[in-house]
């Protein structure tokens, strides 16, 4: 029972430490790592509620793909990070102001009232999740009832990387290429030249 | 003992750090963009939370589609800020105002 | 025949202002006068077959609307009236419409001047042989649009525009009053045409309206509002300021429009309203009290002026002046026969004073001439015919038309009858005496011309001279040959129906009176040749002892002052009130400037918004997001 309490606790103190670290690092690298950091606890919440695949799923994709990419990408851009502290302490009162508003509304919502009679460490024990397994339980679900969403989101990830692509890549010009079909397409009549030239001089 | 509130709670705040990320930073827009992945974050616990206290497995199918355009939407965006780099030669916010009307 | 009489110079309009362009000039002028010709000759064998019938024709041509109980027919009505006028209207525009094939032979638009000639005439017609009085309107309006058009013929003078503004709107306050009277007789008689009302007239002889808080016998009410109407058509006292403007006309118009045709129409609604006309007593007083006024009024103006045209003009408003005292006093039928013989030599005193300007290289002002007997003796002898037969010389047509209306106001039993006598005895003199004075200035004594336009004075061309001719004969003969249609033994089987006689006995004056008429037109010959003839001297002496006279007679008698600062001046005022500070600041300044003003201002204020900064507008998305929360928790 405290258990699970202690270990939600250290888990989102860690989770929401390292996300106010993530906006207010100096060096964009250290905010990557601890936008990391934000993911694995996160992870470990998910795990403590029950939802181990997803648990799984968010380190693999979140931390193992997106944040790596954001590390190669802030590593290649260079940044100078000495001139980017400017400016911040002029929004810092009121903005702060408005987050902290923001969390105190946030919490007279969900805190006042009380959702439910039991508290939740209890239902990792309900039925449903204990009979079969998390994994199992969202296979069953995600290939037959919503199945069309699960191609769409293939799709989505289809259109983003093209769309990366195509963004990014541009021709230098200094790489020689073949190009087959202007290869195929020379015709015999002009594949040569002649040219009168004099002795001594060049084209 | 741990209420869904609770998580609620937590996805709040991580919600509104993230929301704050968005402007108090002036220095750099991948800043911008790790917020955005905070506030992603921050649904995808509220909604795991959910199908736990609702015996719902959809709510769990929903993140992980969450998670599949935020991974997607974060490669864009990405790539939207290498040509803005090219172009520009720096990402500091305060460049970014092609807009001005 | 009739309506090919009415519809001919419809064609000549057409063809001459659509068509008139693609062939050469000299087709549409002969085309037009050749139909007016064919007209004029129609008109004749009409009038004379008509001699004998007694009965009135009407001849229905096609139904114009019919809007409940308020029908309107296109119809011509044909009785001695209609063939009189006919005659008249024809042969006088048959005679200008040949004359201007010399009169503008140098002005670029020939076309549009024949054109717009045709049109008047076509519109005159509809005017005479109309059955109803909705159809004569359409006549009526047609003719004051012809006489804008041409009184503003040469549209590069500013003074000729103004000159036909004027005359328009100087009209449309008469027809403001001929409106209501159709008006008004509509609502009494239930129907506007000719018929129904001569029918009904005695039935409403002791009928009251009520009108504008006051009561009124009905049928004075309605004459009198005709009379406003036929008051601006025919420049009547009040409403006469237009005619002498008018002369900036071409000199063949102010002939056609302004002496023989158009400035009739006022003498002939009164006549063909003449059924109506006989119940309306109080109204008949001052119609021959405007007449008699107006015929003095402009006479005493004629006496002064020195423009050639203008003189002519003033002796024209005299003369009407004197049809529309003879028709007050009930004898329809000498107005019209004055009508007749004043059409004739009217139009032939214009159009010889045009051959004068001709000669003359566009000269008009009387000063500038003077001996011109010598070198252009056609035109100036058929001045003489005109003068003659306007001052009422024994057999010239003239004599018989003025001798039976003065007749007429000496036998009538109406109040104003005595006044109106008088008057037309002075007028009479008046008339001699502007009348030598125009010829002698013109004609006789030493040149007062340079001698270059002296030398090149010369006789108009043929053209010009045959309607003089034509004109001239009708002058000298219309008297002698219709006198006894008109006002003598036959008059009965000749006006039969059309128009209201009284005692058809032809009286004769008392032989004072007699004297006393013929004697006042021979001292006003006499003192026309002393002062301009004989002792030249004179003329500026008088002027300069008689000096306040003198001025209010050039001056015509500032009526024309007297209209601009009551009406001119104020209505300006108010017009430019309403423009400067009603429409511009108001209507625009809270309309589309106002409007577009603060739509540019405040787009200049939203637009500083839009900063570009992308953490702007996060800032604000949380901003509202904060509200709504806010919102939702204390909802």
């Amino acid at each position: 029972m405290y258990l699970y309490s202690i270990t939600f606790y250290i888990f989102s103190l860690v989770a929401v430490l390292s996300a106010l670290m993530v906006i207010s690092a100096r060096n964009p690298v250290h905010s990557v790592l601890f936008l990391i950091l934000s993911f694995v606890n996160a992870s470990g919440l998910f795990v403590l509620l029950g939802a181990e695949f997803l648990a799984m799923i968010l380190v693999v994709v979140y931390v193992g793909a997106v944040a790596v990419l954001f590390l190669f990408v802030v590593m290649m851009l260079d940044i100078n990070f000495v001139k980017l502290r400017e400016g911040f302490l002029q929004y810092l009162p009121f903005g702060a102001l408005l987050g902290i508003v923001l969390i105190i509304e946030l919490g007279i919502l969900f805190l006042t009232k009380s959702f439910s009679k039991n508290s939740l460490s209890q239902f990792v024990q309900s039925p449903q999740i204990n009979e079969v397994e998390n994994t199992k339980l969202i296979g069953q679900v995600l290939y037959t009832d919503y199945f069309y969403l699960f191609q769409i989101s293939g799709l989505i990830l289809l259109v983003a990387m093209v769309g990366s692509i195509t963004l990014t890549l541009r021709d230098r010009g200094q790489v020689k290429r073949q190009n087959i079909s202007s290869q195929n397409f020379i015709d015999a009549k002009n594949a040569i030249e002649k040219k009168k030239i004099k002795l001594g001089e060049g084209i | 003992m741990i209420y869904l509130e609770h998580y609620l709670f937590l996805a709040a705040i991580i919600f509104t750090i993230g929301v704050l990320g968005i402007f108090l930073n002036k220095k750099n827009v991948i800043i911008i963009l790790m917020s955005i992945e905070l506030i992603l974050l921050s649904v995808n616990i509220n909604l795991i939370s959910f199908s736990v206290f609702l015996n719902d497995i959809s709510g769990q199918i929903f993140a992980m589609l969450t998670l599949t355009v935020a991974a997607a939407e974060a490669a864009i965006g990405l790539a939207i800020l290498v040509v803005f780099y090219r172009n520009l030669g720096s990402i500091e916010v305060n460049k970014i105002n092609k807009l001005k009307g | 025949m009739a309506q090919l009489i009415v519809f001919l110079p419809l064609i000549g309009f057409l063809f001459c202002f659509f068509l008139g362009k693609k062939f050469n000039f000299k087709v549409s002028q002969i085309l037009s006068t050749s139909l007016l010709f064919l007209s004029a000759i129609l008109s004749w064998i009409l009038f004379f077959s008509y001699i004998g019938e007694r009965e009135t024709q009407i001849i229905h041509i096609f139904n114009w609307f019919t809007s409940g109980n308020f029908i309107v027919d296109w119809s011509i009505r044909l009785d001695s009236l209609t063939t009189t006028m006919f005659v008249v209207v024809c042969s006088v525009s048959a005679c200008v419409h040949l004359y201007s094939i010399g009169y503008m032979s140098d002005d670029p638009s020939k076309e549009r001047f024949m054109g717009y000639l045709s049109l008047f005439t076509f519109f005159m017609l509809m005017l005479v042989s109309s059955n109803n009085l909705l159809q004569m309107f359409f006549g009526w309006e047609g003719v004051g649009l012809a006489s804008y058009l041409l009184i503003g013929f040469w549209y590069h003078k500013p003074s000729a525009n103004n000159a036909a503004i004027k005359a328009f709107l100087v009209n449309r306050v008469g027809d403001f009053g001929y409106a209501l009277g159709i008006a008004g007789v509509f609502y009494i008689f239930g129907s506007i045409e000719f018929n129904v009302i001569f029918d009904n007239a005695e039935n409403f002889k002791d009928h009251t309206i009520h009108f504008i808080g006051l009561n009124f016998s009905t049928i004075d009410l309605l004459c009198f509002l005709l009379f406003i109407g036929a008051m601006g058509k025919s420049a009547q006292l009040g409403l006469h300021t237009w005619l002498p403007d008018a002369m900036e006309g071409p000199t063949p118009v102010s002939a056609l429009i302004h002496a023989a045709t158009m400035v009739t129409a006022g003498v002939f609604l009164v006549a063909r309203m003449s059924p109506l006309f006989e119940y309306a007593l109080v109204t008949n007083l001052f119609i021959t009290f405007i007449g008699a006024s107006t015929a003095i009024f402009a006479a005493s103006i004629a006496l002064t002026q020195n423009d050639i045209k203008r003189v002519i003009a003033y002796s024209t408003c005299s003369q009407l002046g004197y049809m529309f005292f003879a028709a007050g006093l009930g004898a329809y039928n000498a107005s019209i026969f004055h009508l007749m013989t004043h059409g004739f030599f009217k139009a032939l005193l214009f159009l010889s004073a045009g051959s004068v300007i001709h000669a003359m290289h566009h000269e008009q002002d009387m000063r500038k001439m003077g001996g011109l007997f010598k070198k252009i003796p056609f035109t100036g002898s058929m001045m003489w015919i005109g003068s003659l037969a306007i001052i009422g010389f024994p057999y010239f047509s003239g004599y018989y038309s003025k001798e039976s209306i003065l007749e007429n106001a000496y036998y009538s039993s109406s109040s104003m009858a005595t006044f109106a006598y008088i008057i037309g005895i002075l007028t009479a003199l008046l008339t001699a005496f502007y009348s030598w004075r125009l010829l002698f200035m013109t004609f006789h004594g030493e040149t007062r011309s340079d001698l270059k336009t002296y030398d090149h004075a010369h006789e108009s061309p043929l053209v010009m001279t045959i309607p003089l001719i034509l004109l001239a004969f009708g002058s000298i003969f219309a008297g002698i040959l219709f006198s006894n249609f008109y006002i003598g033994k036959l008059q009965y089987s000749f006006w039969g129906d059309s128009i209201i006689l009284h005692d058809g006995k032809h009286y004769y004056l008392p032989f004072i009176q007699t004297l006393i008429v013929k004697s006042s037109v021979a001292i006003g010959v006499m003192l026309a040749a002393l002062i301009y003839f004989y002792r030249n001297h004179l003329s500026k002496n008088l002027a300069h002892n008689l000096d306040p006279l003198y001025s209010i007679s050039y001056n015509k008698w500032y009526v024309d002052e007297l209209y601009h600062s009551i009406f001119i001046r104020p209505y300006f005022y108010l017009a430019n009130l309403f423009w400067k500070k009603g429409d511009e600041k108001i209507i625009d300044g809270y309309g589309p400037n106002g409007i577009s003003k603060v739509v540019s201002i405040s787009s200049g204020y939203l637009s500083r918004f839009q900063s570009g900064y992308l953490y702007h507008y996060a800032f604000a998305m949380l901003g509202g997001l904060v509200i709504i929360l806010t919102w939702f928790i204390y909802y």
